[in-house]
């Protein structure tokens, strides 16, 4: 997260020398619209620096501010307080058509009065770049997301997915500094969208391009994105890998966005071997490996502080029996089961108000098949609790 | 006994259909349209028909018999020939000039919130619906009251006028529908305001303006009322018509309406196909 570049040593240098840095960065950006009698900040205060090469996602629920934060990057909108920075240069105040950016747009935004290699040549022909090259670069481009052979198409004549690798190629085909993506994939249907989030990452490898890439689909932004940016009410939540957004959610809102989260309240009780004891539930005990860090620096002090401790469902182990030794054991009693196909899914009464969900395979070896009302033991390693202040 | 197996077996056979009857019911919906169609269209297929006519004395109104004189004596008339020829010119002027302010009027509205847009829609609205009567009355002490010789270019300024909004309506229409992010796109790929105007925006809004530019032309071209108070003492092809009509039209009138028609339905099916194939 914190190497400077990703640019190997002894790579030849491109066309221009490329400082070192991030290739974005947000330097204390807001954004504030005016609406009818009062004023919408949209964007609240984001700082953040997006790598070169890196798959970075801004992720968040709609009106979260991540679109906003990208049309500044675009050169749609101009932040109210703030500098975006391009390679290291400040391009705060400069217009879109002079940003070294390109996007994707949600709706494709293809010409439809031109075909579909006119479009890809649009950007180039802006260029001037020369018609030898131009054709060249189309072709390979069209090439690399398999459009080959409908160059001269007008875009209404093909498929939604069709559409959006043309926009992609039209976008990539100027070889911008930072692709921005937004929502690229919102408009098709779950298979293909699977498809193409496959095929997404492919490109990015093969042309080494930084993205950026809008989603309010957390699936989508944990199976692509080297990093994800959490956003919520025009503020960065979290910054962090997928593994660390997923399983160290830094705030109740990342908890409950990524995923399913369960948040028990507990009281924390001690430690021994570095794992601590929190109480949950009917006076059962779960074992958490680390305190949240306002809590960590009081040491012994944090003993009987109350923590929201955080345990995603497909961690929790289901038995009929009381657990062994060092892991989580609370009792609790089915509410309800839901059969998912793959999975199914249990709420888990645990008494003193709480409630987990638990996913379970449906594989053929599991044994258990618990039903409403019965009792059963939720079990967890240590590891698998993340834990906030309450 | 044969005929009720018949029946029976037809009724097998298509099941749906209860025997005779469904076949015969009158659907009237098309019928109706069609009788709306020719109704629409009988006044022009009298002009058509009865350019082709012979007629005994003044009046072009009985058929006498066939003949294609009055198509080898079209100019016959020399004032209805410049009456034509102003007429024709005024109109492709004002479908020219009011296509470009129509255009830019329509994108300003459709795509832009400012100050006074309410007006301006407002005061399209009413150069829409005021009576004829009542703008005519109105552009004439305008240019009195501005001591403006009424006559050929008043009459353009006029036609302008009232048609402007016509061209600025269909417009706003088709920006309304458009994507926005189209000329964002052109923006990101490097488009100056310009390039994206001229190669995104405008061709993407052509058939629109295509449609009332042609509007407009129309509406010039045999426009009377207004024409009367602001033409002084230019005629043009309807005002001539109406002088005429004291002492009998000329088939001449007939051949030069069917004419008219000709181009404006040649222009018309023109269009439509473009926007099929742009589509």
């Amino acid at each position: 997260m914190a190497s400077t570049s990703t640019t190997a040593p002894g790579t030849p240098a491109a066309d221009t020398a490329v400082p070192p840095g991030p290739a974005i960065s947000l330097e204390g950006v807001f954004k504030s619209f005016r609406s009818g009698s009062g004023t919408v900040h949209a964007v609240d205060g984001v700082d953040l620096g997006v790598e070169r090469g890196e798959f970075f996602s801004l992720l968040g629920p709609s009106g979260c501010g991540k679109t906003t934060t990208m049309r500044m990057i675009a050169g749609f909108e101009e932040p109210t307080a703030g500098v975006v920075r391009l390679n290291g240069r400040d391009v705060t105040g400069v217009p879109a058509n002079r940003r070294d950016v390109n996007m994707v747009f949600q709706s494709y935004a293809l010409f439809p009065h031109m075909s579909v290699a006119d479009n890809v040549a649009f950007g180039l022909r802006r260029r001037r770049v020369a018609k030898d090259e131009i054709r060249r670069r189309v072709g390979e481009m069209l090439e690399l997301v398999e459009l080959g052979h409908r160059a001269g198409h007008r875009p209404s004549r093909l498929s939604g997915g069709q559409q959006q690798r043309v926009a992609l190629a039209r976008a990539l085909v100027n070889r911008p500094a930072a692709l921005l993506l937004d929502e690229p994939l919102g408009a098709l249907d779950l298979k293909l969208r699977q498809t193409m989030q496959v095929e997404l990452k492919r490109i990015q490898r093969e042309v080494g391009i930084t993205f950026v890439y809008v989603t309010h689909d957390q699936g989508e932004a944990l199976t692509m994105s080297d990093r994800i940016a959490v956003m919520n009410n025009g503020r960065v939540e979290q910054l962090g890998t997928p593994a660390q957004v997923y399983e160290r959610p830094a705030t109740r809102f990342v908890a409950d966005f990524i995923g399913t989260g369960n948040l028990v309240r507990g009281t924390v009780r001690g430690e021994s071997g570095g794992v601590w004891r929190v109480e949950v539930g009917d006076g059962a005990t779960a074992l958490l490996a680390e305190l949240p860090a306002a809590l960590a620096s009081q040491g012994s002090g944090a003993v009987g502080s109350e923590v929201d401790l955080i345990v995603r469902p497909e961690k929790i182990r289901l038995g009929t029996e009381a657990p062994g030794d060092g892991v989580s054991a609370v009792p609790g009693t089915v509410a309800e089961t839901v059969y998912t196909g793959a999975a199914t899914h249990y709420q888990v009464d645990i008494g003193g108000g709480g409630t987990v969900t638990v996913h379970l395979q449906n594989s053929s070896d599991s044994a258990l098949a618990a039903d409403r009302g019965d009792r059963v033991w939720l079990s967890w390693p240590a590891r698998h609790s993340a834990a906030l202040p309450a | 006994m044969s005929a009720a197996l018949d029946t029976g077996d037809r009724a097998q056979a298509v099941p749906a259909r209860p025997p005779g009857r469904a076949r015969r019911r009158t659907d009237w919906g098309r019928w109706y349209t069609w009788a709306v169609l020719a109704w629409l269209f009988a006044p022009i297929a009298f002009m058509v028909v009865f350019s082709f006519n012979d007629p005994a004395g003044r009046h072009n109104i009985t058929w006498q018999g066939f003949t294609l004189h009055w198509y080898a004596n079209a100019f016959a008339y020399p004032d209805l020939n410049e009456a034509m020829f102003n007429s024709v010119t005024i109109a492709l002027l004002t479908m020219v000039v009011a296509g470009v302010l129509g255009t830019l009027l329509g994108l300003a509205l459709g795509r832009f919130g400012f100050r006074g847009k309410q007006l301006t829609n407002l005061v399209m609205f009413a150069a829409i619906s005021a009576p004829e009567v009542v703008l005519g009355a109105a552009l004439l002490s305008t240019f009195l009251m501005l001591n403006v010789t009424t006559g050929y270019w008043t009459t353009v300024v006029a036609h302008v006028m009232f048609c402007v909004s016509f061209v600025a309506i269909t417009v706003r229409a088709r920006v309304i529908t458009l994507d926005p992010s189209l000329e964002e796109a052109a923006r990101d790929l490097g488009a100056g305001p310009w390039t994206t105007f001229r190669l995104v925006t405008l061709p993407m809004l052509f058939p629109a303006v295509m449609a009332g530019g042609l509007l407009a032309f129309a509406l010039s071209i045999d426009d009377y009322i207004i024409t009367t108070f602001v033409s002084g003492d230019v005629n043009t092809f309807p005002l001539w018509i109406w002088g005429a009509t004291r002492v009998g039209i000329p088939p001449q009138v007939n051949v030069m309406g069917t004419l008219l028609f000709a181009v404006g339905l040649t222009m018309a099916v023109i269009n439509v196909v473009a926007a099929r194939r742009r589509a």
